[in-house]
């Protein structure tokens, strides 16, 4: 029998038992677990289980943007070779994804079309290319409506949603009042483009029924919430539905909700009687699944003369689909970050005709800060002031607008240590004129502050009298270190080496973790480890006859009162225990953040335009570091995402229906080798017993929060020139250079 | 059909549009390959053709009855790891793994080109020996994109493994 144990957060967790681990695991700088698997093509992605009888499905996609399908003619398609069938189901096919962490099904119905390129019906034969030349085949008939593609037009008339990861609207004081008040100002409007997470695998399901119900390999990020949104939205009890996802080839908040091809791929299985794979097309990623939503942020600034903000203005503008109540929430590190008693904080949405928009790595921080953490280099300029030294000067000694403290806050000690390891004191001062030949250098810095997040996780724990162990839980490891850092939690608090410790994942017959989001994977699903753990720790030192605090466990061994004893000598079975943690008051008691500075070294092409960035250092502060090379991994990963947020990621929307031009990698540029320097990364020692009782803070996001920004300050101190439209390309550099 | 691959015959019977990629994943059970793109946009589909790094998803499997095949899980396996796939679980050089068998195939292949002193865009001088500096290891491999961005280990990897090989 297992027992539960469960953890809510209601107050702080003093003593974590991984300070007192004998293991010597945790915090380490471990390979990861898996490695040997990744590295030689034996891990299994989800499209790759060899399936009997397994046919190939291909999505079908509306031609248009908006409208009514009157018919859709399968005839030509039916009578091509190799095709078993061709379905469709205007009731349950998915309109749009599903956002993250939602357990009903998402918008249901494609007979209506809301968006160029969503997916109605689904080819399947008996080989792919057979499924794909005849998805060529199908032919749609409808009613074109009018939709709404422009969305500058559509400021005017934008709506308030629901409140989201943030308020959708704050004020506190009186910004208007402290702009015209103020000694300096700055007010401007920052735009950012609508984005893709582009994981490098596309989403794929294997949908098979059998009389237990729907067993579908699915490269998501969640399961224990996609497993009841896709039992909503096939009309089933979540029980009949299992999702199996070890492996997934990255997510950044693309595979958070099921996307079109799994409820295809299900409906198309039980109608056709056969295994179906259908895997999207990058092309079918890019138009049907989930994008990041493009942004306009006005941001005010008001400071006295020494700098300290009296008041900040971030009023957004962002888009979405009608039914959808998602919005960017490019305010949210606005919230906490700086002091300035006037403040408002606004989300709109725009009502557009563009594919679902939805979370995507670090959302509201990601494209807030571009804008944000330029205002306040703009501020710096007019002022006259190090902008190092204007971010120190409006830290905050708790939250700026709730009374409520901090949890942890290194924020200026990231920015001294940041300073220190560039050797920002040496930075050029004068923007425009430090030149190399017909580079211009430039050098720049921004803030990174993430919030933290903690969600309900459970993961069973099997302690076995051979001195191994084997970790369950739902959880998943889209290449965040998940199966590493669970081995070296349960490693560290049973005693044993990391290779006596099995981690498995991503499978709803395990027990339902948290899922990859939000950076909360790691506190919440290693809590949960952390809490089973604690309750094996505890039966060993009943059998051992002292109380848990005096027990030591090491190598397989226990190690009590001046006794050394094998596990097998002190058990005869297996014990299990399930840890469970749950959010609680912590998470409104206190304002639990990571925070962090970049600094970057830039050349600017004074002929071309072209941008290269030469040098990066980076500092974060995030509670415990758990694997300072998975840890220091997630950071390069946040950091080249906001490259590319600065430099080239931009979906074009076509202004006549909102299709996505460029949807393909060649014309979606993200970074590649050659745009990437050495990245300097340094955490600093943290502990947050706020968090959870791992001491943890997620890092998955913080990373990118502010990059982008370091390079576009860093762009404007080589050229002079200031871009405020992201992505900052050649073309909107070339008319502000100064004179070869 | 007939192929060659990681020195094993195989028999197989493809369509005719059957990409090479699409005939090792689909057919033959080797889905070490990874399909990213489809359209030699990102490079996750990278193996060896008598050597050679190519795009597999950009030919056609039917082209290839009488070359050698190598794919990642010739290169080496979780227990029998080749060299660079040891330097990549030591620097860290993947983290979804999902780019990894084409980073690998593809620094395997130009690692061998750096050897036989084909210059690339970056090179001082197109003949003499190639030393693989970062600058000529980015720019060689900038065909095999991550987006988890594994750049710098990945380079680290490669650096230390043409360290051994110079
Ligand atoms: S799958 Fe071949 S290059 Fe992308
Ligand atoms: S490791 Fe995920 S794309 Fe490279």
């Amino acid at each position: 029998m297992s027992d539960k144990h469960t953890l809510t957060m209601d107050k702080p967790v003093e003593k974590s038992l991984l300070d007192s681990g004998a293991q010597g695991l945790v915090g380490e700088a471990l390979d990861r677990v898996e490695g040997p698997k990744k590295v030689s093509g034996k891990a299994t992605y989800s499209a790759e289980y060899p399936i009997e009888n397994i046919a190939y499905g291909f999505l079908v996609r509306a031609p248009f943007a908006v409208g009514r399908i009157t018919e859709i003619d399968m005839d030509a398609a039916k009578a091509a070779p190799g095709v078993v069938d061709v379905v469709t189901d205007f009731d349950r096919f998915i309109r749009n994804s599903a956002q993250g962490a939602v357990k009903e099904a998402p918008v249901q119905g494609v007979r209506d079309v809301v968006y160029f390129g969503e997916p109605v019906a689904i080819v399947v034969a008996e080989r792919y290319e057979q499924a794909r030349d005849a998805a060529s085949l199908v032919r749609i008939v409808y009613d074109e409506g009018k939709g709404s593609f422009d969305f500058e037009a559509g400021i005017s008339h934008a709506d308030i949603p629901p409140d989201g990861a943030a308020p959708a609207t704050f004020e506190q004081g009186n910004i208007d009042k402290a702009m015209a008040t103020a000694g300096v100002t700055i007010d401007g409007d920052w735009t950012t483009p609508s984005q893709n997470s582009a994981a490098m695998e596309p989403h794929a399901s294997i949908a098979m029924w059998d009389d237990d119900g729907l067993t579908l390999y699915g490269a998501y990020q969640m399961p224990s919430f996609d497993r009841p949104s896709l039992a909503d939205a096939l009309g089933l009890k979540p029980e009949k539905v299992r999702i199996i996802a070890p492996y997934i080839g990255g997510g950044f908040g693309g595979k958070l909700g099921i996307a079109p091809e799994s409820v295809a791929a299900a409906i198309a299985s039980k109608t056709t009687g056969r295994p179906v794979k259908a895997v999207m097309t990058r092309q079918q990623v890019f138009d049907a699944t989930v994008r990041r939503s493009n942004t306009k942020q006005r941001i005010r600034l008001a400071a006295d003369r020494n700098g300290r903000l009296t008041g900040i203005g971030h009023e957004s503008h962002t888009s979405n689909l009608p039914d959808e109540v998602f919005f960017e929430p490019a305010g949210i590190a606005t919230h906490f970050l700086y002091g300035g008693e006037n403040r408002k904080i606004t989300h709109d949405i725009v009502r557009l005709n563009r594919m679902l928009a939805g979370s995507m790595r670090a959302p509201g921080e990601a494209v807030g800060l571009l804008a944000l953490e330029c205002a306040m280099d703009e501020l710096a300029e007019k002022l006259g002031m190090d902008p190092v030294e204007l971010r120190k000067v409006n830290d905050c000694e708790q939250d700026p607008e709730k009374d409520i403290p901090y949890s942890t806050r290194s924020f200026t000690e990231c920015l001294d240590e940041g300073a220190k390891r560039f050797g920002w004191e040496k930075r050029n001062t004068t923007p425009g004129k430090l030149r190399e030949g017909e580079w211009l250098i430039g050098h720049g810095m921004a803030s990174a502050a993430r919030g933290n997040m903690l969600q309900p996780s459970e993961a069973r724990v099997v302690l076995n009298p051979d001195g191994s162990a084997v970790v369950e839980t739902d959880m998943t490891d889209i290449g965040t270190g998940t199966y590493t850092i669970l081995s070296q939690i349960a490693g560290e608090l049973l005693g044993l080496p990391i290779d006596r410790v099995e981690v498995r994942l991503g499978d709803n017959a395990f027990p339902p973790g948290s899922g990859s989001g939000g950076s909360f994977g790691a506190g919440s699903s290693g809590s949960s480890v952390y809490l089973a753990c604690e309750s094996i720790r505890e039966k060993l030192a009943k059998a051992m006859g002292v109380s848990p605090d005096d027990l030591t466990l090491k190598d397989g061994e226990a190690i009590a009162a001046n006794r050394h004893v094998a596990l097998r000598d002190i058990i005869d079975g297996a014990i299990e225990a399930t840890g469970r943690i749950e959010p609680g008051e912590q998470g409104e008691k206190v304002k639990q953040a990571g925070h962090g500075a970049h600094f970057c070294a830039v050349r600017v092409n004074a002929v071309t335009g072209e941008v290269r960035i030469d040098r990066w250092t980076a500092v974060f502060a995030a509670g415990r570091i758990l694997n300072l090379k998975t840890a220091t991994s997630q950071c390069y990963g946040g950091i080249v995402f906001g490259i590319g947020a600065a430099l080239t990621e931009e979906l074009v929307h076509d202004p006549h229906n909102g299709k996505i031009v460029n949807r393909d990698l060649a014309e979606y540029h993200l970074p590649v080798h050659a745009d990437v320097p050495h990245l300097d990364v340094t955490f600093l020692p943290e502990r947050d017993t706020h968090a959870n009782p791992l001491h943890a803070k997620g890092i998955g996001e913080l990373g990118i929060a502010g990059a982008g920004a370091a390079v576009a300050n860093a762009i404007a101190n080589a050229t002079g020139a200031r871009v405020r439209d992201y992505p900052i390309t050649l073309d909107k550099l070339l008319g502000s250079l100064p004179p070869v | 059909m007939h192929f060659t691959i990681n020195g094993t015959k195989y028999d197989a019977d493809p369509d005719i549009r059957t990409s090479l990629l699409d005939l090792l994943r689909e057919h033959l059970g080797l889905t070490g390959s990874k399909k990213g793109c489809d359209h030699g946009q990102c490079g996750a589909c990278t193996v060896l053709v008598n050597g050679r790094r190519i795009n597999s998803c950009l030919t056609l499997a039917v082209m290839h009855q009488d070359d050698e095949i190598t794919t990642i899980e010739g290169i080496g396996t979780p227990d029998n790891l080749a060299p660079l796939q040891s330097a990549f679980v030591r620097h860290d050089g993947f983290q979804c793994g999902y780019c990894t068998p084409g980073q690998i195939c593809s620094a395997t292949g130009m690692l061998d080109e750096a050897k036989k002193g084909w210059p690339s865009h970056v090179s001082e001088s197109l003949d003499g020996d190639i030393a693989l500096s970062d600058e000529e290891i980015r720019e060689r491999m900038s065909g095999n994109l991550c987006r988890c961005s594994a750049y710098p280990n990945i380079v680290d990897a490669i650096r230390e493994i043409a360290g051994e090989d110079a």
